[in-house]
């Protein structure tokens, strides 16, 4: 929009041009769904976008240095921070020798005026769930890894992940942000004193943890129950008729379908989303290895 | 299992009820079993009782507030829906061209946490898919979900609950939805409908909804790891095992709509 303002005072001799521009931004206030359709009859989005594209996608890791790790994912406008911080915890009684990792998702009004101040909303909810569901079922981190000793003490990562800016697909860069954070997060060498039965924190020795698969989430909007097209921005997915979101790791392997209601989808559909997630996912990795590779000499 | 006797004096009950109260056609109790068994050649290996859906039951209107009602029974799982609607909304939540509907589900123990808000998400989306909203703008359709016992596939009974009960409260659908799962444990079998031990043995629990018209995939969730042939897989035998639902729910209601 501000671009648009600067054109105009540009052109403000051509007067087609000026009526040619309030007319459109009347056109996408009054009758939004259609002027989607015009775009995407053109196989193409108004932000220049074709169906399959993705939004340019930045990655900052450590920049909150009183996490134990942390990175900031940006998708287009979607902003998600997220913050891993690793306490002390009594592993469960039924699992002895397993930690936790506890994340939680905070959509604040700061990020869009559709959320207000609070107990979280549904869409928070959602969200966290589908990141408790995606950690527990990639089995990205082996909770084995964050036990010190087995039945007395246990790391616990809490991870939270705040959106500092909605415009849609907020589980992709969610999954994104937690995956980038967790690479980020380095422990350190806890010993169990025997004769005081205290632990004893080293800090100047850290290690990583070790991250054995690296999911991706990948979402798509449905619209008028037959398009699909990929990574949705806030206002693509208030006019869609169903979202999809896969959550892939590298070796092709499934962690989760979310498809929350919308129209239905056929199987064949369904093949041509597992080929974009898979396509995703490379862009997606080689970004982070990029990202890595450049923090690595410390 | 009720008895001939049992049922006949509850529906004398029933009758005078239902003169008290004035109304004309007195609503019939049904209770229908139905022993289904999914037969899939191709996509499952033929191990006889895991690729067949459990025992089915279905019980409407036995509640008397809520406009439909409905009880689910799929082997020990069992869920009972109420559906309120279409009525009055609050001005906050309304929305100007359509019903908005609304989802609660309540867990057999406990409060309700996050990931119940979840499943009311997963099952308030499917039902808006396939409930013509639009006929009735500016209201409010309510589908209360408690779930009485759970001995797996719960999210699958639920949506087979959420959709008797709208169909007994008339609530205009543009098409029956059913909910089936399938469970794939570490040697890559399948299995359908599969009881909490089976779930929690599984590597990968697939939940589906799919529509009666085309059996379009309309919500799936998923737990564990699985591959895209596999998923496949699923998707296919829960197609067909849909069939078998979708015949239940027309033979159950036409049981229920003919006086015989």
């Amino acid at each position: 929009m501000k671009t648009s303002v600067v054109s105009v005072v540009v052109k403000v001799a051509d007067s087609s041009v000026y009526l040619r521009y309030i007319f459109n931004t009347c056109f996408r206030t009054v009758e939004p769904l259609e002027y989607y359709r015009r775009f995407l009859k053109e196989n193409c989005r108004p932000d220049g976008r074709e169906l399959g594209e993705f939004r340019t996608t930045t990655v900052n890791i450590g920049s909150i240095s009183t996490a134990d790790g942390s990175a900031l994912v940006k998708l287009g406008n979607t902003t998600v921070i997220c913050g891993v911080k690793a306490e002390f915890a009594a592993p469960p009684t039924d699992a002895p020798d397993k930690g936790y990792v506890v994340p939680n998702v905070d959509l604040p009004p700061l990020c869009s005026s559709r959320f207000r101040s609070g107990p979280p909303g549904e869409e928070a909810q959602v969200a966290s769930q589908f990141i408790a569901d995606v950690i527990e079922n990639s089995q990205i981190i082996q909770k084995e890894d964050l036990c010190i000793s087995p039945g007395k003490l246990a790391w616990v990562l809490y991870c939270d992940l705040i959106c500092l800016d909605y415009d849609g697909n907020i589980l992709d860069a969610c999954t994104f942000a937690l995956l980038a954070a967790l690479k980020n997060v380095q422990l350190p060498e806890v010993t169990i004193n025997e004769e005081t039965a205290l632990a004893e924190v080293n800090l100047k020795k850290k290690s990583y943890l070790n991250i054995r698969t690296h999911p991706v989430a990948t979402s798509f909007a449905v619209f008028d129950d037959t398009l699909l097209i990929v990574d949705p921005t806030g206002e693509e997915e208030h006019l869609a008729t169903g979202t999809l979101t896969i959550v892939m790791d590298e070796e092709g392997k499934l962690c989760c379908l979310h498809k929350p209601g919308g129209s239905g989808l056929t199987g064949a559909k369904l093949q041509d989303c597992m080929s974009r997630a898979v396509t995703r996912h490379k862009e997606v990795k080689k970004l982070m290895d990029e990202v890595i590779k450049s923090m690595k000499p410390k | 299992m009720v008895t001939q006797s049992v049922r006949s004096a509850r529906c004398r009950a029933e009758v005078i009820i239902a003169a008290a109260r004035g109304v004309g056609a007195m609503e019939e109790e049904m209770h229908t079993d139905a022993k289904i068994r999914a037969e899939i050649g191709t996509g499952c290996s033929p191990r006889g009782p895991g690729c067949s859906l459990r025992h089915f039951a279905c019980e409407q209107n036995l509640l008397s507030r809520p406009d439909g009602s409905a009880s689910f029974l799929q082997g020990d799982t069992s869920v009972l829906a109420g559906v309120y609607g279409p009525a009055e909304v609050k001005v906050s939540k309304e929305i100007f061209n359509k019903a908005t509907l609304e989802v609660i589900l309540r867990p057999k123990i406990g409060l309700p946490g996050v990931a119940e808000k979840s499943r009311e998400r997963l099952i308030r989306n499917t039902c808006e898919a396939v409930v013509l909203g639009t006929l009735h703008p500016r209201t409010s359709i309510t589908v209360v979900l408690q779930v009485v016992s759970d001995a797996g596939s719960l999210l699958a009974c639920c949506l087979n609950a959420a959709c008797m009960a709208l169909v007994d409260a008339g609530v205009p659908m543009r098409a029956l939805f059913c909910g089936v799962t399938c469970a794939l444990d570490s040697d890559g079998t399948l299995v359908l409908d599969p009881t909490s031990k089976q779930e929690k043995e599984a590597r990968a629990v697939l939940t589906f909804a799919l529509d009666s018209v085309e059996r379009k995939l309309l919500m799936s969730s998923t737990k564990g790891l699985y591959s895209d042939s596999e998923l496949q897989q699923c998707l296919a035998a829960a197609q067909a095992a849909s069939q078998h639902v979708f015949r239940f729910y027309r033979e159950s209601l036409q049981r229920r709509y003919s006086k015989s």
